[in-house]
């Protein structure tokens, strides 16, 4: 021992080592990682690009801005998924670990199928899920499924949110007496998920149904389309996915059915979808959980502080404000948030995932909290708790003017309490499958 | 009686839609006995070409010109590198390798155009026009129009010209064909050069129709039956074979799909194919094979 | 040296019939064996299991399933992914709707269902030919995963046409844990495997290799081409059903008809492609391929090249190494990664002289 002092260059060495050493283990435990399985190839890549895009973004905005949550800085790795549900899951567990001892917060693969190959293992893992405005619509009782959560707007609401607005337009859900509704979907569980509760809504309030299928991928429409024609439906509603949205407004032209009564659900409302139908898309109306554009205080902030320094995701900058790229800054918006709202129960340091899906159960959203954020428009008031996983259930009308989209409406909120009973039945069979006991959310805090 | 003729005549416009793609496939087949799964994957590689030369402001014909010849020296790699070495293989063998040729395609269009949607607009308008209370879609006649010139084009190639005539030497008897003369590595490079430019035409009516993207390389899919109920050798039956899949799947949906459930428009072609084909099992059009042992 | 044949003879007909005639093959086969089954469990982790060698398991027997059809009774098949699809949805629904139904005999009658849909999708196989067969194979492809989202039955009336594992548990020991379920893999693979190499050595697989070869050439010495060509069929949809059974069950847990589509079929096509037509080995070798490649690919750029490449970028990389591969293999190489072990076997019956 005595040797090695006395040599001060060993010495050095070893402090310099130990610096090094400490550095980089202070580093990594003030860190809180987000596993993205990401997608930007293949036939999806247009909403993987912009979505990521978006997440990234505003992590990276959190990052520079204020040096992340409360000192502890995000960070985050990328595994490409082409959107194909095993890569989905090898990614997720290579990633699920952390990254250089920083814990994973939540994975967010936006892909229902990947969603669906991860829940199980997410449960077990203790890894929240998030599968923001999309997934499995009964993982919204978060009693049976504590470790989903399907934000802001699950399958579900959506059609019963498309209903109320039609109801509106008509002068009153009473007037919906009589009208004569198509929907046109896609052919995959996916595009048959909702049709039961169109059915069911259809018997409560009257008005005549038209359930019409599209294979996959949807780049033959004719038929259907004739068949509009022949019934001449007072809406349409378009339950699309990628190719299938642009032909069916190509389609709807050629067979000359009017765009302003087509009305597009989640998946069917970005430019991608709308833009190469060229004029045929023109007056085209669309749900949103979310309006595009850039007139937010936090996007015109991500522009300055992240876009500006040129450390920004998008390949494409003419895709910032983007529907897609501004879901993802909504999804980093509830993500961080939830961060936040456990760091303030479990101390400022980096959370496990168990710790961080108490935060997504208790994030609560007011107008006052979304102007702080400076996010108010665009994100709806939103309040989780422990048996509601979703808990906003509203949407937004836009209309695509040729170029952008216009929000024409207010939030138009779901009819919820009709919904639950449902979801609660699927729940308690799942739960019943499975063996797993729900949770008594009374009990939780 | 107005709704049947309205579902006919649309399934048949759609399906000279399919004929486009379908004879590309032909005349690689009539050639080189090669069946190029790769097709739709160069639909794709030129739609995507043309619409990006046309977002970067190329004019409309340099855009054009800028593809076809890109889709030449596509031919030509494939025809150095994949054609060449596998010559004399089984058929089943250049199939796997035109498969291989696709994945290669579709990188190399996305590596090179990136994975997004484009629209495309050839200024053709698609309002629907009435005659005598039939709906009609003005894009649809044109884009038949155009699958009946480049048929047009195409026989009078095959039947007028002197690569036309030595392309159908090669196509009856390979080895005869070279015996007299005729080179062989040239022929395929011109067959499979005309393939990218009907794959460009094809690209360009398909991508104004769907806007430019990935799934552009799955409407191979939809030409494989109308080849099974053609032939694969003739042009001819590539038209025919694409208005009967096109009308048939088009009234099947309509009138079938209520019964049955609804979406068959995707296997219903295939079904109608395997009829076809267990009362002709080389397709209208194809030539009976004869076999010796 | 190594690999030296010669002195070894099969002294009784049950010696003649053995799964591996030379010692050293037979050894060597005992100890990997014995290595997959009793030290891999403790050596691999929850990764290993889940994402590498699962899935690998799992290709290595669809493309077995292939190979028997295509590699050796000579039927090109664009439609594996839908046998896959029969054998996932039956074995689930014998699980879901027969109490008490054990998990092995389930998975037997997934591969059944999936052998009778083989059957009558193989059945024009008689009239029509090479090419045309594609579109029969294909009609099945898009037939079947229209069955399984259209009627809800299938999936027991999942609102999203999904289904999910039911508890793994063979004669009271739970196998969910991912070494558990890799070795359920493994023990089911293995036999498929035991099973698929005596059928190729058999009768049966002589006659697949004549109709291969050439099919009115085998019917004019005499073998009856319908029972030979629709016995492949069955055959080779069994072992697919169960690989999908399988990937479904003890892979990913859950699986919707479209988790079985075109690019899966390709996918084992080519597993048998690289793998080697007409080989047993060549399932492992092209199903490791398949598997580890995107992975290793994915891996290295994540290491060495993070934030330089765009992770899409790679991803189109990789495809195009993959269709260069696949036409590389084609020209220089027809008979698969599978050559490359004959090479090793050749090499080292000889050495360590170089000739």
């Amino acid at each position: 021992m005595m040797n090695i002092m006395k040599k001060p260059s060993v010495l050095l060495g070893a402090l310099a080592l130990g610096l090094i050493l400490s550095s980089v283990s202070a580093q990594a435990a003030n860190e809180q990682y987000f596993p993205l399985q990401s997608y930007r190839v293949g036939p999806y890549a247009a909403g993987g690009t912009g979505f990521f895009g978006g997440f990234i973004d505003y992590l990276q905005y959190v990052n520079l801005k204020e040096g992340g949550v409360n000192g502890v800085k995000f960070t985050w790795s990328e595994c490409e998924t082409e959107y194909v549900v095993e890569k989905g899951v090898e990614c997720y567990e290579r990633l699920k670990k952390g990254l250089n001892g920083a814990p994973a917060a939540a994975t967010n693969p936006l892909s229902v199928g990947i969603a669906y190959a991860t829940l199980e293992r997410s449960t077990a893992d203790k890894l929240p899920l998030i599968t923001i405005n999309h997934g499995r619509t009964d993982s919204t009782d978060g009693s049976v499924f504590p470790y989903v959560f399907p934000l802001q707007l699950n399958p579900y609401s959506e059609v019963s949110a498309i209903i109320n607005y039609i109801g509106d337009k008509s002068g009153g859900l009473d007037k919906l007496k009589g009208k004569k509704i198509v929907t046109l979907f896609h052919g995959s569980p996916y595009g048959k998920e909702t049709n039961p509760i169109l059915e069911l809504l259809a018997k409560k309030y009257g008005f005549s149904l038209t359930l019409l299928e599209v294979p996959h991928p949807g780049n033959e429409q004719q038929s259907q389309w004739l068949n509009i024609r022949r019934i001449k439906p007072d809406w349409v509603i378009l339950r699309g996915w990628g190719v299938m949205n642009p032909v069916a407004l190509k389609t709807a032209q050629k067979t000359g059915f009017p765009a302003d009564h087509i009305i597009g659900n989640i998946w069917s409302n970005s430019e991608e979808d709308a833009a190469p139908a060229g004029t045929a898309a023109k007056g085209f109306i669309s749900i949103t959980t979310h309006p595009s554009g850039t007139n937010f205080p936090v996007l015109q902030d991500i522009d300055k502080t992240v876009l500006k320094a040129g450390k920004g995701n998008l390949q494409d900058a003419k895709r910032f404000g983007t529907v897609y790229y501004n879901l993802g800054v909504v999804n980093g918006i509830l993500n961080v948030e939830a961060v936040r709202v456990a760091q303030a129960k479990f101390g400022k340091r980096p959370l496990t995932g168990e710790e961080v899906r108490w935060g997504f159960e208790n994030i609560k959203l007011d107008d006052a909290r979304l102007k702080q954020l400076g996010a108010y428009g665009l994100v709806q008031p939103l309040k989780l708790s422990c048996s509601d996983h979703e808990g906003g259930g509203a949407v937004r009308f836009q209309q695509w003017d040729g170029k952008q989209w216009k929000v024409i409406s207010d939030w138009v909120q779901a009819d919820r309490k009709l919904l639950r009973p449902i979801i609660e039945e699927s729940s308690h069979k799942y739960a019943k499958e499975k063996g797993i006991t729900p949770r008594d959310c009374a009990k939780e805090s | 009686m107005e709704f049947f003729l309205e579902v006919l005549i649309g399934g048949l416009l759609a399906g000279l839609m399919y004929s486009l793609v379908a004879i590309g496939f032909v005349l690689i087949y009539k050639a080189s006995g090669v069946f190029n799964f790769a097709q739709g994957a160069m639909v794709l590689f030129a739609a995507l070409t043309f619409v990006s030369l046309l977002e970067r402001g190329v004019p409309f014909w340099g855009a054009f010109a800028v593809t076809l010849l890109s889709m030449l020296m596509l031919a030509w790699a494939i025809e150095r590198m994949v054609l060449r070495p596998l010559v004399n293989r089984p058929p089943i063998t250049l199939f796997m390798a035109t498969l291989g040729l696709s994945y290669i395609i579709e990188g190399l269009a996305q590596t090179l155009w990136g994975a997004q949607v484009h629209g495309l607009d050839l200024g053709i308008s698609d309002e629907p026009f009435e005659v005598a209370g039939l709906l009609l879609s003005q894009f649809d006649l044109f884009a038949a129009g155009t699958a009946g010139l480049l048929v047009l084009a195409l026989s009078l190639l095959f039947n007028k010209t002197r690569v036309g005539i030595s392309l159908r030497a090669v196509a009856d008897d390979q080895l005869a064909a070279l015996s007299i003369g005729i080179k062989l590595q040239k022929v395929w490079m011109i067959v499979w050069a005309v393939a990218g430019f009907v794959g460009l035409v094809a690209g360009l009516l398909w991508g104004a129709r769907l806007g430019v993207q990935f799934s552009l390389s799955l409407i191979v899919l939809k030409a494989l039956p109308v080849l099974i109920i053609g032939g694969f050798t003739s042009i001819g039956g590539a038209i025919v074979g694409g208005l009967i899949i096109g009308a048939s799947e088009k009234l099947a949906e309509v009138y079938l799909g209520p019964v049955i459930g609804g979406g068959i428009e995707n296997w219903f072609p295939y079904v109608l194919a395997l009829l076809f084909l267990l009362v002709r099992p080389a397709g209208i059009f194809g030539e009976r094979a004869i076999e010796r042992v | 040296m190594l690999y030296r044949e010669s002195g070894q003879f099969s002294t009784s007909y049950l010696a003649e019939g053995r799964l591996f005639k030379l010692y050293q093959q037979r050894w060597g086969f005992y100890a990997l064996l014995a290595f997959a089954f009793l030290a891999v469990p403790y050596l691999g982790n929850d990764y290993w299991f889940s994402a590498i060698l699962i899935p690998f398991l799992v290709l290595s027997l669809a493309g077995l399933g292939l190979n028997l059809l295509t590699g050796y009774a000579g039927q090109i098949s664009l439609g594996s992914a839908a046998f896959m699809a029969v054998g996932a949805f039956a074995a689930y629904n014998f699980q879901l709707r027969i109490d008490g139904m054990p998990l092995l005999l389930g998975f037997f009658f997934g591969g059944v269902t999936a052998a009778l849909v083989g059957v009558v999708f193989g059945l024009p196989s008689l009239r029509i030919k090479g090419f045309y067969l594609l579109v029969s194979t294909l009609a099945a492809q898009f037939v079947v995963t229209w069955v399984l989202t259209q009627f809800g039955w299938f999936s027991n009336y999942n609102s999203s046409g999904v289904i999910s594992a039911p508890p793994l548990v063979i004669l009271g020991h739970d196998f969910s844990s991912p070494a558990g379920r890799y070795l359920l893999t493994l023990g089911v693979a293995a036999a498929l495997f035991w099973f698929a190499h005596n059928i190729v050595h058999s009768e049966l697989g002589r006659r697949w290799m004549a109709v291969r070869d050439m099919d009115t050439a085998a019917a004019v010495i005499g073998i009856p081409i319908l029972q030979t060509k629709l016995l492949a069929f069955a055959i080779s949809s069994f072992i697919l059903g169960i690989a999908g059974a399988l990937w479904a069950f003890a892979y990913l847990g859950t699986v919707e008809p479209h988790g079985f589509d075109l690019s899966r079929s390709f996918q084992i096509l080519f597993i048998i492609i690289i793998g080697g037509m007409g080989s047993i080995l060549g399932n492992f070798l092209g199903a490791a391929f398949i598997v580890l490649l995107p992975i290793l690919l994915s891996n290295l750029s994540a290491t060495f090249l993070a934030g330089v490449v765009d992770p899409g970028q790679l991803e189109n990389l990789q495809k195009i190494i993959f269709g260069a591969l696949i036409i590389f293999f084609l020209i220089k190489e027809p008979a698969g990664l599978a050559r490359l072990w004959q090479a090793f076997r050749e090499r080292s019956r000889i050495w360590p002289l170089r000739f």
